[in-house]
């Protein structure tokens, strides 16, 4: 299990904010490959996966945006009806509390993966270990890249 | 109308010489019974002694809300425990409150004024009053009550808040005159609007005795209006008894301030010297009846002035412009009184947020207080945030007594200025 990271940015809500950083993004020639925003009154925190995330991490560091850099769980998906299920129903047969998800579609639309955030990372990936999960890793990204 | 006719209307002269023996006494009883006051003198090397004429007061030291402050609780006291019957408090810059106590003789003084100022604005014994100030440790409605039963109107102590509920004593009782904070009442104009209320239609209400706030010409006029009353303006600090101390006449131009009760003197702020008459200028207050606590030149920190000529209700008392400004940074919001320091020291002490704030005010009574986080600090979780903001709003709460919005913003959102910030950005239209 390669580590896949996950980058979050505070941001106040109020327009031309998601401009902002994607601009930076874009400048830095960095790909999203999946978004998520949590908004609570008056604030929010947009949740980024990155092709590029050491770079992307830094551009908006330098650029003074409020940045942290946690690692999150990739669980691939089958597309058929019932593929989300499967995998929700081992998270919580093995009591793996999620604190944020997402989807993360690659290849147009060939393969898509539910990331996951979990406070405990650690502990979750040993609890799935011998499970029947298949994960995205940064690894397997850096090598589909490299073709 | 008037309730102590030979007082209120009392010749200058007379009124001088009377002010001059009492500024002796007050002197005198400060200067031998509290330590604080002692020191004082000794250090400007003078004695009670000293007063001569009314100008000689400009020889004696002020006394400041941090004198007061820092000789919590007993401190000013004069006279022993035992002497006196009630303790009002009012808040101050940090912790330390600012302790007022009040004689026997004390209460029935203040009552005395207030019962003048009532009088003065044509109430009868068959009005009723709805005191909507806060009854506690603050003067605000205590002092009123007592006045209002001495004239031998109806009290409803009903305190602020629960307007639907103000509304039915209102209806139910007659209500004819309210006493609350020009806040409050605006608050209260929109909730009787929505209701489809018409005061002047629906009510008995004849007058209301707005303070504790400063508030505008305008914000007077669209009150009267919406209400179909007269509103007079009502100043009064805990620290000189609460309410009481200035008030309106029929006339509704300046508050006649009690001088046989207490000494004006208008200042400039920085200098500490009398400001030219007609000037406006801190407001400087010393007590002249007070048994349990005098108190010499104190600091209102109140920008005001005085209005020259006589009034037509025929009353000598001097008259108070409504309050200009402050010469502090003191907000007063929903009555209450709180200093950006007191904002600023709750915000220090939490690790999570950063350096710069700001307190921004609106509608009426609306505080908001944005705080820049702590990059490092961030950790993406949305809960922590949501948290942060929480424990923020409820320190500050019971703090300053008021609960404000709190709004998290990114570093770096907040102007820097150079030397003192702008700190609070006040939008409010009162």
């Amino acid at each position: 299990m390669e580590e896949l990271k996950q980058i979050s940015i505070f941001s106040e809500n109020k327009p031309g904010r998601l401009s902002k950083i994607t601009k930076v993004l874009a400048d830095a020639g960095v790909n999203i490959l999946a978004i998520n925003i949590a908004s609570s009154n008056g604030f929010g925190v947009l949740k980024f996966i990155f092709d590029k995330s050491e770079v992307a991490y830094q551009k908006l560091k330098q650029k003074g945006f409020t940045v942290s850099v946690n690692e999150v769980l990739a669980i691939e998906l089958v597309d058929r009806p019932g593929g989300l299920y499967e995998v929700a129903t081992i998270l919580s047969k093995k009591r793996v509390n999620i604190e944020n998800a997402y989807v993360l579609i690659l290849g147009s639309r060939k393969k898509a993966y539910l990331i996951v955030d979990i406070i405990d990372i650690d502990k979750a990936k040993k609890l799935l270990k011998n499970e029947k999960l298949r994960f995205y890793t940064a690894k397997k990204k850096a090598k589909k890249e490299a073709k | 109308m008037f309730w102590q006719k030979d007082i209120e209307t009392i010749s200058r002269k007379a009124l001088e010489e009377l002010q001059l023996k009492r500024l002796k006494q007050t002197a005198r009883q400060a200067y031998i019974n509290i330590p604080f006051y002692k020191d004082r003198f000794s250090k400007l090397d003078i004695t009670p002694k000293v007063i001569t004429s009314l100008k000689d007061i400009r020889k004696l030291p002020f006394t400041t809300r941090e004198d007061m402050r820092e000789h919590y609780p007993f401190g000013m006291l004069a006279v022993n425990k035992e002497q006196v019957v009630r303790l009002h408090t009012s808040s101050g810059t940090t912790g330390k409150p600012k302790a007022i106590f009040f004689s026997k003789k004390d209460v029935d003084r203040a009552a005395e004024l207030i019962a003048r100022c009532l009088i003065m604005t044509g109430i009868k014994k068959d009005d009723v009053l709805q005191n909507m100030m806060t009854y506690g440790l603050f003067t605000g409605a205590l002092v009123m009550h007592y006045g209002a039963e001495k004239v031998g109107v109806l009290v409803i102590p009903a305190g602020p808040g629960n307007t639907k509920r103000q509304i039915a004593l209102m209806q139910d009782f007659k209500t004819t005159t309210l006493h609350l904070t020009p806040s409050y009442a605006l608050y209260l104009a929109s909730v009787m609007g929505n209701e489809g209320l018409v005061p002047k239609r629906d009510l008995a209400l004849r007058r209301a005795y707005l303070g504790s706030e400063p508030y505008s010409e305008e914000t007077r006029n669209k009150i009267e209006k919406f209400f179909g009353i007269d509103v007079y303006n009502s100043y009064g600090l805990s620290e000189m008894n609460g309410p009481g101390v200035a008030f309106e006449c029929i006339h509704k131009n300046g508050m006649h301030l009690w001088e046989d009760n207490f000494i004006i003197e208008i200042i400039d702020p920085d200098t500490g010297k009398e400001v030219p008459e007609g000037e406006k200028g801190e407001l400087v207050l010393t007590t002249l009846c007070r048994e349990a606590m005098p108190i010499l030149r104190y600091r209102t920190r109140d920008i005001v002035m005085i209005i020259p000529g006589k009034c037509k209700c025929g009353r000598t008392h001097r008259r108070i412009s409504r309050i200009i400004g402050r010469s502090d940074d003191m907000i007063i919001i929903r009555g209450v009184n709180i200093f950006p320091q007191q904002i600023e020291q709750v915000l220090m002490g939490i690790k999570a947020v950063a350096q710069n704030y700001q307190i921004v005010l609106e509608a009426y009574d609306q505080m908001t207080v944005r705080v820049e986080i702590t990059r490092d600090l961030f950790d993406g979780r949305v809960e922590h945030l949501v948290n942060l903001k929480n424990e923020i709003t409820e320190k500050l709460r019971s703090e300053i007594l008021v609960r404000p919005k709190v709004e998290l913003l990114e570093p770096g959102t907040l102007p820097v200025t150079e030397g003192k910030a702008t700190r609070v950005i006040d939008k409010r239209t009162l």
